[in-house]
């Protein structure tokens, strides 16, 4: 597999060179080995879902087009809206003590309402880096992070991170020094966690959006430091 | 009312419930531990009951609970100053006012 334009990862090769930009004639010949689709397989609770949806709708309790409108809202919450926060917490210091000290308030002011979330903000420091987890299954600030990634919900992110927090964090690039704590939250229960990374050096001049840019979502889960790029991988992936 | 203070000493009851049908928040790795108290987070509905339905149980206090990573695992090739901090029930808790380092 090679070319600019093949961005795509069928997972094998092909026997055949041919361009990937999917805008080639169609050709009952020409197989793409498609993952089998997943959406004919009704689960247990794939069933459940539709069947109490379909009844709260038959009896006027909600409409489709909240169902639809929520769905959206979901989707629109991007790690985009962690970054804002950060920025704000690293040109503002009175906010970043309101932020830590009483989140749900303090992202209120910049337009986000948390929901029922309680939120703790975890503070990175030169003495303490943080790093959220969630061994029992995938618990994840999505009101303001939006959908994990798929190796935070992985068993390798899960067991691995608790154990050897240094190894996976140098998995991520991320070396942290030995005389600087390395705090791992296991986010067990009724609390989710949203780590607030240090603000990179040489960064004095830049206007609140230019650091927001800076910020990835890796950088506030504690996987890698702001400004280190978010595309972190897990290489026990 | 919280049992505990922030800074006392607590065990975490190294009890093994039969998976499933019990629905605990308390990961295994950390039953038998000795860690201490980092914050008090309020009272919570007992997932336990909640995950069977039963909404109208009494709520118990949520800890969390601060251990040193060498306490947790044996072998712990991390920074002596390496910590973990869990959520963990106050009914998962016990005193451990004598028992550090256990």
């Amino acid at each position: 597999m090679s070319g600019p334009s093949d961005t795509h990862d069928h997972g094998h090769h092909h026997d055949h060179h041919h361009d990937h930009d999917h805008l080639h004639p169609y050709d009952p010949d020409h197989h793409h080995p498609h993952r089998p689709d997943q959406d004919d397989t009704m689960t247990y609770y794939k069933v459940m879902e539709t069947a109490v949806r379909q009844l709260l709708i038959e009896k006027g309790l909600i409409t489709a087009e909240q169902v639809h409108r929520q769905i959206e809202h979901m989707d629109a919450r991007t790690p985009a809206n962690g970054a804002r926060i950060v920025a704000r917490a690293w040109v503002d210091p009175d906010y970043k003590k309101r932020l830590i000290e009483s989140p749900k308030q303090a992202i209120a002011e910049i337009g986000h309402d948390i929901g029922p979330m309680h939120l703790i903000v975890l503070e990175n420091t030169p003495e303490v880096h943080n790093v959220v987890v969630c061994t029992l299954c995938s618990c994840y600030p999505r009101w303001i992070l939006g959908l994990p990634p798929d190796w935070y919900k992985s068993r390798a992110y899960r067991s691995r991170v608790v154990r050897e927090p240094r190894t996976v964090l140098r998995e991520f690039g991320t070396e942290i020094a030995e005389n600087r704590e390395v705090r791992v939250h296991d986010s067990t229960a009724d609390m989710r966690y949203f780590v607030l990374p240090m603000r990179p050096e040489g960064t004095e001049g830049m206007s609140e959006d230019e650091l927001a840019a800076m910020v990835g979502r890796d950088a506030m889960i504690g996987v890698v430091e702001a400004g280190a790029g978010g595309a972190g991988q897990l290489a026990a992936e | 009312m919280a049992r505990y203070s922030v800074g006392d000493k607590v065990k975490v009851r190294a009890a093994f419930p039969p998976t499933p049908p019990t629905h605990v928040r308390t990961p295994h790795y950390i039953r038998g531990c000795v860690g201490t108290i980092e914050r008090i987070c309020g009272e919570f509905g007992n997932p336990e009951e909640l995950a069977f339905g039963r909404r109208y149980g009494p709520k118990s206090m949520l800890y969390r609970v601060r251990f040193r990573q060498a306490d947790v695992w044996s072998g712990y090739d991390g920074a002596a100053e390496d910590h973990i901090e869990i959520e963990i029930y106050e009914f998962w808790l016990e005193p451990a006012e004598r028992e550090n380092a256990a």
